[in-house]
């Protein structure tokens, strides 16, 4: 704890002048592509699309920043970048320590494996040790309220204990940074409440996070900082409730 | 997991195939996932690794050595058949499942960051396990006939085995980037798998090759998996010839002392150029998928 402490304050990602294209592809097979080159490269094989276009960001160790902006403002593309699953076209990406995503939970899901052989190969997707899950099992078990279908292959799990349990795991990683896209509506409300005081619990603990979601009631009450994104273009960056007015403005004369 | 806290890294730049040694307890729980998933909901469940090289082994045996009649040539021609068959059938599996590896993930690597190789080697670890039976059905009919190898040749199973597993990966590598960007990769592997059983002497002997090539057998030769099956059948076909029994010239000459090695230098050179390809083709995976 001391040491997460000592640590606040540190830029926990930092992004410079980032930029990501995006190719459209329209060809997939080998032939279409030959005969492209035949024909002396003539018409384009894509299209290009512009996703980012030179943005930069410092987000210091300890801060809960909101993504906010609307579909196609380069949100999730980001969240990419600094995950590490997408590299930019340009500019860099940098962070600090281990960075986990609760980006779509249940990714790693297999239907036909049961709860605990996907607690296990989920944790370790997520980057946890064989040791940190044997030790967080039961936490997470709990904390999920799946209980005695723990065993059971989840493929025969509702909809809500699915989420539940993802969540559940995904939580337990324990990374310095948390990457968390559009999940905070999971499951019923009595456990929407709980995963936001858990969330609130890990940004007390000196945790990054970064969140992207629609719901701009609930981002404000979990986040203090809000970052717009309009166009792929960084629009405006302050206090999460100025931003979300500046947002519901903007939409508003749309 | 090493964390350095204290220091700003770029997220997703891997180190290839030694981050996933050092993830290897995912990789042990990725390949224990793949065994069981493979064969759910079937009755006859890990049996099917016995029984799908064991029908193979009768057609073979039933059309080339009956029909065709090359038993008369190459006695004990059952184990000499199955000894290649269940190597070409590790190459060919571990091959065409690494090829498919990355596109069957993309559900995984389009949002969440691992390294990438731990797909396709995982697959190879996977055929491995499925190799083992089979493994065992082998050694189970050379005793029969009487087999005793020298310690030579064990270790020689061990290092053939092994470059086999490396050379599958390599290629593995290489053809599951590229299906990525074009599915005809998915083709030409299967074609590869096809051209693999007859272009190494599993089903026939390495001397008949010869004949027809003459001076140019060394092209033959340099194929990995020729010298592989080669050595397999100096492994555990050649122990298992009685004294009245053996041919001369069971195997091609140099086979250990020349061919062996350069095989192993082929493959390693397989898995270098597989590794680096895959390297400058994942780095778009996650948008290509």
């Amino acid at each position: 704890m001391s040491s997460e402490m000592t640590l606040l304050g540190q830029v926990a990602i930092s992004c410079i002048g980032i930029r990501k294209q995006f190719v459209l592809r329209h060809t997939r097979s080998l032939k279409e592509a030959v005969v492209w080159l035949v024909k002396g490269r003539k018409g384009d094989l894509s299209k290009k699309f512009l996703a980012l276009k030179d943005v930069s960001l410092d987000v210091k160790q300890g801060e809960t920043v909101a993504l906010l902006g609307l579909n196609g403002s380069g949100k999730s593309t980001l969240l990419k970048l600094i995950s590490g699953v997408l590299q930019p076209d340009g500019g860099t990406v940098h962070t600090r320590g281990r960075v986990a995503g609760l980006i779509e939970v249940g990714a790693g899901f297999h239907h036909d494996l049961s709860g605990r052989d996907n607690v296990y190969l989920n944790g370790a997707i997520l980057g946890m040790t064989e040791q940190q899950i044997d030790d967080k099992f039961d936490s997470i078990v709990e904390f999920s309220e799946i209980g005695e279908f723990i065993d059971t292959e989840v493929k025969f799990y509702s909809s809500g204990m699915y989420l539940r349990l993802a969540f559940s795991i995904a939580v337990h990683t324990d990374p310095e940074v948390f990457l968390i896209d559009e999940i905070l509506a999971v499951g019923d409300e009595p456990f929407q409440r709980k995963c936001i005081a858990k969330i609130k619990e890990l940004s007390d603990k000196g945790k990054t996070l970064f969140v992207v979601s629609h719901d701009l009631d609930l981002v404000a009450t979990v986040c203090e900082r809000g970052v717009l994104l309009e166009h792929g273009e960084i629009v405006m960056d302050g206090e999460v409730h100025d931003v979300v007015k500046e947002l519901r403005r903007r939409t508003a004369t749309v | 997991m090493t964390t350095q806290i204290d220091q700003l890294a770029t997220p997703g730049s891997g180190r290839g195939l030694l981050d996933v040694y050092r993830d290897r307890f995912l990789l042990k729980l990725l390949v224990r996932k793949e065994i069981k998933v493979r064969y759910r909901g079937s009755v006859l469940g890990l049996l099917w690794s016995y029984v799908k090289p064991l029908v193979q082994f009768l057609i073979y045996f039933v059309a080339l050595g009956i029909f065709l009649n090359l038993q008369r040539g190459t006695p004990n021609y059952a184990i000499y058949l199955f000894a290649g068959i269940v190597l070409v059938n590790f190459f060919t599996e571990s091959l065409s499942n690494a090829t498919r590896s990355i596109v069957d993930n993309r559900d995984l690597i389009r949002k969440i960051y691992l390294p990438r190789e731990l797909f396709p080697v995982a697959t190879v670890w996977v055929s491995a396990a499925h190799f083992l039976p089979q493994l065992v059905v082998l050694v189970g009919a050379c005793l029969i006939v009487g087999w005793t190898p020298s310690l030579l040749q064990l270790a020689a199973f061990f290092i053939v085995f092994l470059m086999v597993a490396v050379l599958a990966t390599g290629l593995g590598l290489l053809f599951g980037a590229m299906n990525v960007y074009f599915r005809d990769s998915e083709n030409i592997v299967d074609m590869i798998v096809m051209v693999v059983t007859w272009a190494s002497p599993v089903l026939y002997v390495w001397s008949m090759v010869q004949q027809v090539m003459g001076p140019w057998y060394w092209i033959y030769q340099l194929n990995p998996m020729t010298v592989a099956v080669e050595v397999f059948h100096w492994v555990f076909w050649e122990p298992t010839l009685k004294a009245d029994q053996s041919v001369t010239g069971t195997m091609p000459p140099d086979l250990l002392t020349l061919w062996l090695p350069v095989s192993v230098a082929i493959t390693l050179a397989v898995l270098f150029f597989g590794q680096l390809t895959f390297r400058r083709l994942a780095v778009h995976f996650a948008q290509e998928l």
